[in-house]
């Protein structure tokens, strides 16, 4: 075994630092539009919308029931072939259309799912007082499945960080694609990925930390 | 004042209420008595269609509905002349006892920001919450939390406010501070429609009385009369069971 060249991965530190933005980006990107869709798709199915609720269902399913990365390789590859116009799709537009529709069908079940625990006596209140259906929503029942929803989309998230990676796949640069660079470059492998993987790491403990911050305060209505 | 016309409503096969006819006039307090499952809450909950009557006509205020023909314009507006106090009180778990409070004045009326918010402290004062104005229910006890849900419901300036056996979920330690707040209420001539098991409240604050058995209105009138001097078999054969049951 030889000796890890400790020199080599300090040196790759702000090399792959410059690289980290890139990921921050798509992963925040594609988590702020999947959450758009998802409570989009929790809504049509709860209020069971017709039409919508059916393409819900086989959206859903298709997105669950295949793998993300066949699914950017038909983003990315795939939907140029067939219509020429969607040759503008980048690596990265790829990747955040992936990533969006992949993760929003996950969220989907486990918002719509927060929505039906809210207490029946929550809507019927709000009713009561003349609230409209999407009053009733935005104001109540959504901030209330929120809390308990929450743990898992950070799940979620912390696991489409991690996603972004597949990116490289699609020629775009981003941490690992970097790293790939970087390390058939100097033939230094272990020293190249575990650098990348501790800066994973490390971003991923830092949205636990957020994660523990928001739960407390989205929990401070609910203690005695 | 609140008017309904043969009021119906079926759940599948079983008939729930059976063509209930009732006025109710402007600072009137009634009471709903009756055994159970008899229709009393369903009768409230028909009132701002929280059930979906299945025949019948609603009046409230200057609105008339025909239940069949009842467009989600006129049942939002239904909803907004009436105010409702619930058993197991339904304050929003996601609001201070003053968004609670405010919330309908908000959204619904949408007054400013200032002005809703000075009118739910007023309110907060009225019952006797002023301290509690930025607790959360899960924080109140059961009686604290069901004069906010009264509190709620009195924000609204409705034209009646529907009680549905309001004080039974409470620990009885929690009934009578509930119970003075609808006395309360009731002296200011607050149009009430009540279902509720405290006969005490019933006889010495109700205007009039109903007893209702099978989905229908089997005998009305002040408590005096119902109380006693019941004319219906029926009537009878309840009070009686009742009384047995608080002397026990």
């Amino acid at each position: 075994m030889g000796a890890l060249d400790v020199d080599y991965m300090l040196g790759l530190v702000p090399v792959l630092l410059g690289y980290l933005p890139l990921t921050l980006q798509l992963a925040s990107l594609g988590m702020v539009l999947a959450l758009i869709l998802a409570c989009l798709f929790a809504v049509i199915r709860v209020q069971r919308i017709p039409v919508l609720n059916q393409f819900t269902v086989v959206f859903i399913s298709f997105f669950r029931g295949t793998p993300l990365l066949v699914q950017l390789f038909l983003f990315y590859y795939g939907l140029p072939q067939l219509f020429s116009a969607l040759t503008v799709i980048d690596g990265i537009t790829a990747t955040i259309m992936g990533l969006t529709m992949h993760f929003s069908a996950y969220m989907a079940e486990s918002i719509r799912a927060a929505i039906v625990g809210v207490d029946r006596s929550q809507t019927e209140a709000a009713l009561s007082i003349g609230m409209t259906n999407s009053q009733l929503m935005r104001r109540i029942i959504l901030p209330q499945a929120t809390r308990v929803a929450l743990p898992t989309l950070m799940n979620y998230f912390i696991d489409m960080i991690k996603a972004t990676s597949l990116a490289f796949t699609l020629g775009v640069t981003e941490l690992m694609g970097a790293t790939q660079k970087e390390a058939s470059g100097s033939f230094l492998y272990f020293e190249a990925f575990i650098v990348a993987a501790i800066m994973y790491w490390i971003v991923v403990e830092m949205l636990s930390w957020l994660q523990g911050n928001l739960e407390t305060r989205l929990n401070k209505a609910y203690s005695r | 004042m609140i008017e309904l016309k043969g009021l119906r409503k079926q759940f599948g096969d079983a008939v729930v209420l059976d063509g209930i006819d009732l006025t109710i006039e402007k600072g009137e307090i009634v009471v709903i008595i009756g055994p159970s499952g008899t229709g009393k809450s369903t009768l409230l909950r028909c009132v701002n269609f929280l059930e979906q009557p299945t025949a019948g006509e609603i009046t409230v205020g200057d609105l008339t509905v025909d239940v069949n023909r009842a467009s989600k314009k006129d049942i939002l507006s239904l909803r907004q002349q009436t105010a409702f106090v619930f058993q197991n009180y339904a304050l929003f778990a996601n609001k201070t006892a003053l968004q609670n409070i405010a919330e309908r004045l908000l959204v619904v009326d949408r007054w400013p920001k200032a002005k809703a918010y000075e009118r739910a402290r007023e309110i907060l004062r009225r019952i006797g919450l002023e301290d509690k104005a930025d607790a959360y229910p899960a924080s109140m006890s059961g009686g604290q939390q069901q004069r906010v849900g009264i509190g709620r419901a009195m924000a609204a300036g409705a034209e009646v406010i529907l009680f549905d056996e309001p004080t039974s979920s409470l620990d009885p330690e929690w009934v009578e501070e509930v119970l003075a707040l609808m006395k309360q209420l009731a002296a200011e001539r607050q149009t009430m429609m009540l279902v509720t098991h405290e006969m005490s409240f019933a006889r010495d604050v109700a205007d009039r009385v109903i007893f209702i058995d099978d989905g229908r209105i089997v005998e009305q009138g002040p408590p005096s009369e119902i109380f006693y001097h019941p004319k219906d078999p029926r009537t009878r054969d309840f009070l009686q069971k009742i009384l047995a049951s608080h002397q026990a």
